[in-house]
């Protein structure tokens, strides 16, 4: 008689996609944090434990007074409940353990939470081309390869590090491309951001390693602001990554961040994310609230920014990594892939400004809506009159696995310049049942048929993605939309 | 009759969205043979090789499958491909972005950890893939390009034969295989699957025409009209419908 298996295509993917979150653990590590709540106290707090100069308590408190005046924006296609930043802590860090220790030494349960996560911290663990700043909760724990890199005149540390050692440098960067002002999240993160990485490569120098930052959420009840300012002085090359996770919790945890980049002339940076930060339980509950302001100024001619980014994590998602091209004949680029299942939502996209003659930009941008998600892409393309001969290419598709979840496009385009060329592509497809069936006869199991359908819709995007990073993104992609088969 | 039965079909019954299409089928394949159904259109042909095949969409409603001693019904798709059953599907499905070096990587190794068999190495797979694209003349490109993105309808027939010949299965059921085919893929693809032939594994050929036939020469031709086999004979039945064509079926 019929089957028990024969289950339908519809099905399967349900299952297939409601799989269990891999980096969920908790570390026990002695954690300080202080008192909940949000004041002047707090921002002198952190400022204090953080040994800041005068000038950033300044404009943290600057921040903070423009922030009483803001609302949160209300504009994405999310349903985010009211976040009460009273019962948030806003400072959480790790105690360093008593004991003869030499500076650099990490605490061994730290360093077993990265191991457990794929990022070795010793450096000779580590794969040969990548550096790495590790983050917990909020502050930087470890960076790697500095003396290496530092050989080539790059620096590359944690932000507080940067601020003691290189003030200059972030006194004139620091809220030149994201003011604080920008919007509410940024001035939040303005006020009481607490760590990230800062990237430094002089003039002419061709970072030699893959640079990048792991950021780990493990204390509870607290939020996570980190900040990164990357500076590509004329003729450099960064290649720089990013990578998150956070452990399961029923209470949803807020990461707020910012990150600036500053590209000079002819200079050209990558910067590459793959964000998986806890996403909730099945039914919703829980997860990271991940609202971000990420932008990068093409301030020099010919100069290039380049953002790839896969979003597999996070509650709800809010950013917008932008271009900002100032400098003639400068290129912006875009690839995005975001996927969301169970109850996820993720409002995300980019803002291409041309605002100089002979500026490119490209948009690619792959979304993945599953279960009973939410997945919209936001994009504005805007041309200034200044920006002769701009040309923006735009490719916005979705794919949606099943019947419940919505996929949404809401581009923007604003041409003020009649020489631009503005193209915009726009498709939505499903996965078919078909497509399942021809899977299944040649033997391939659902999950990874999901897996492998999925990945070949999104590798135009994950291609872009640096080779050390790509194969483990592309089995994130699968083992995110990975369970059991019922 | 001695011989063990690789297919023992008795009685099968199945409906697609309430529909009944298969009215009771029986047949019997032994290892090595050649079985070509024939029929007019709705008779169920494509129907009957869904269903064995196990496609979710068709639901069986009555009567048994036995696939070399095993009951095929209640194995899921994916393990009656193991177990060695393959279907050349009569429009192969278009996946984007996926090369078939990937597919068939994925589709091999997920044989062998069926049969707990470490999965092949890069360089053997490679290997394997050069040596079976030969027996249908498929170029290196075709190969690294996305499953069936493009191909023209020849090409993808011609991948069909290509996947049956990597996967190496006991009873290949050929959908269709010629419908669209100009004379020289046709030819092309009747040269695969004789190549493949072997006195253990068993083919079913469903096709509308004798044109095929002169390149695959059954043992058996059977008609297949309103969901059940109506008529069984050698290949000389085929020539006889060739003439005739399928109006007689109608007194019947």
């Amino acid at each position: 008689m019929n089957s028990d298996k024969n289950t339908n295509a519809g099905d399967i993917i349900q299952d297939v996609t409601s799989g269990d979150y891999k980096y969920g653990f908790v570390s026990d590590i002695d954690t300080e944090i202080i008192p909940v709540g949000l004041s002047e106290d707090v921002v002198r707090l952190i400022s204090a434990k953080k040994h800041e100069p005068q000038w950033l308590l300044e404009f943290r408190l600057k921040a903070y007074r423009h922030w009483l005046t803001l609302t949160p924006p209300t504009w994405g296609h999310l349903k985010m409940p009211a976040i009460d930043f009273q019962a948030i802590s806003y400072y959480a860090a790790p105690v360093k353990k008593e004991g003869p220790k030499s500076l650099d030494e990490v605490d061994p349960d730290i360093l077993h939470t990265f191991d457990r996560l794929g990022i070795p911290l010793e450096e000779q663990k580590q794969l040969s081309g990548m550096a790495v700043d590790a983050v917990m909760d909020s502050v930087s724990v470890k960076t790697t390869h500095k003396e290496a890199l530092a050989e080539k005149g790059i620096i590359f540390c944690s932000i507080s590090e940067a601020v003691r050692d290189y003030p200059d440098l972030v006194k004139k960067y620091l809220g030149s491309v994201v003011s604080y002002k920008d919007n509410f999240y940024a001035a939040l993160n303005s006020a009481v951001f607490s760590d990230g990485s800062f990237v430094y490569i002089p003039k002419g120098v061709r970072c030699p390693m893959e640079l990048s930052t792991y950021f780990r959420i493990n204390a509870s009840g607290t939020g996570q602001f980190e900040r990164t300012l990357i500076v590509a002085d004329d003729d450099s090359y960064v290649s720089y990554l990013e990578g998150c996770t956070a452990p399961m919790r029923d209470e949803n945890q807020l990461h707020a961040a910012i990150v600036e980049i500053v590209v000079e002339d002819r200079a050209e940076v990558k910067y590459s994310t793959v964000q998986n930060w806890y996403a909730g339980d099945r039914e919703g509950r829980g997860g990271v609230y991940n609202l971000v302001t990420k932008r990068g100024l093409c301030r020099g001619d010919y100069s290039k920014l380049s953002w790839t980014q896969v979003e597999t994590g996070s509650a709800i998602t809010w950013k917008y990594p932008s271009c900002v091209l100032a400098g003639r004949g400068s290129t912006g680029e875009f690839y995005s892939v975001a996927v969301t299942r169970n109850y996820q939502q993720a409002d995300t996209g980019t803002k291409m400004i041309h605002l100089a003659p002979d500026t490119r930009s490209t948009i690619v941008s792959k979304g993945i809506s599953a279960g009973r998600s939410e997945n919209s892409y936001r994009g504005l393309v805007k041309v200034t009159p200044a920006a002769d001969r701009a040309r923006n290419y735009t490719q916005c598709d979705s794919l949606l696995l099943g019947s419940h979840c919505g996929a949404h496009t809401f581009p923007y385009v604003d041409v003020m310049n009649p020489t631009a060329t503005v193209e915009h592509e726009a498709t939505t497809s499903k996965i078919s049942e078909d497509q399942m069936f021809y899977c299944a006869q040649r033997g391939i199991p659902a999950e990874e048929a999901v897996g492998l359908i999925v990945n070949g819709y999104a590798k135009e995007v994950m291609n872009k993605l640096p080779m050390e990073f790509a194969v483990e993104a592309q089995r994130l992609l699968s083992l995110t939309l990975e369970g059991s088969i019922g | 009759m001695s011989e063990q039965l690789l297919l023992k079909v008795r009685g099968l019954r199945a409906e697609i969205d309430g529909k009944e299409i298969l009215n009771g089928i029986d047949l019997d394949i032994r290892p090595g043979e050649v079985h070509a159904i024939m029929g007019p259109n709705g008779s169920g042909k494509s129907t009957f090789s869904a269903v064995l095949a196990g496609n979710p969409a068709y639901k069986v409603t009555g009567g048994t499958v036995e696939f070399h001693g095993k009951n095929l019904l209640e194995l899921s798709p994916e393990d009656r491909s193991h177990e060695g059953l393959f279907l050349s599907f009569q429009y192969p499905v278009e996946i984007p972005g996926v090369s078939m070096v990937n597919f068939m990587r994925a589709a091999v190794n997920a044989k062998r950890k069926y049969f707990n068999e470490p999965a092949l190495s890069a360089g053997d797979f490679l290997k394997l893939m050069r040596r079976k694209r030969a027996i249908v003349e498929l170029d290196n490109k075709l190969a690294s390009r996305s499953v069936n993105e493009g191909f023209s309808g020849g090409e993808k027939k011609r991948n069909e034969i290509f996947q049956m010949a990597v996967l190496e299965p006991r009873l290949s059921i050929l959908d269709e295989t010629d419908s669209g085919l100009d004379i020289d893929a046709l030819r092309v693809v009747a040269g695969g699957v004789n190549q493949l032939k072997t006195a253990d594994n068993s083919t079913i050929v469903i096709t509308h025409y004798q044109r095929l036939l002169d390149y695959i020469r059954p043992d058996f031709v059977h008609v297949l009209y309103k969901g059940r086999i109506v008529r069984t004979g050698g290949p000389e039945l085929a020539l006889e419908l060739e003439e005739k064509g399928y109006d007689w079926l109608k007194q019947l």
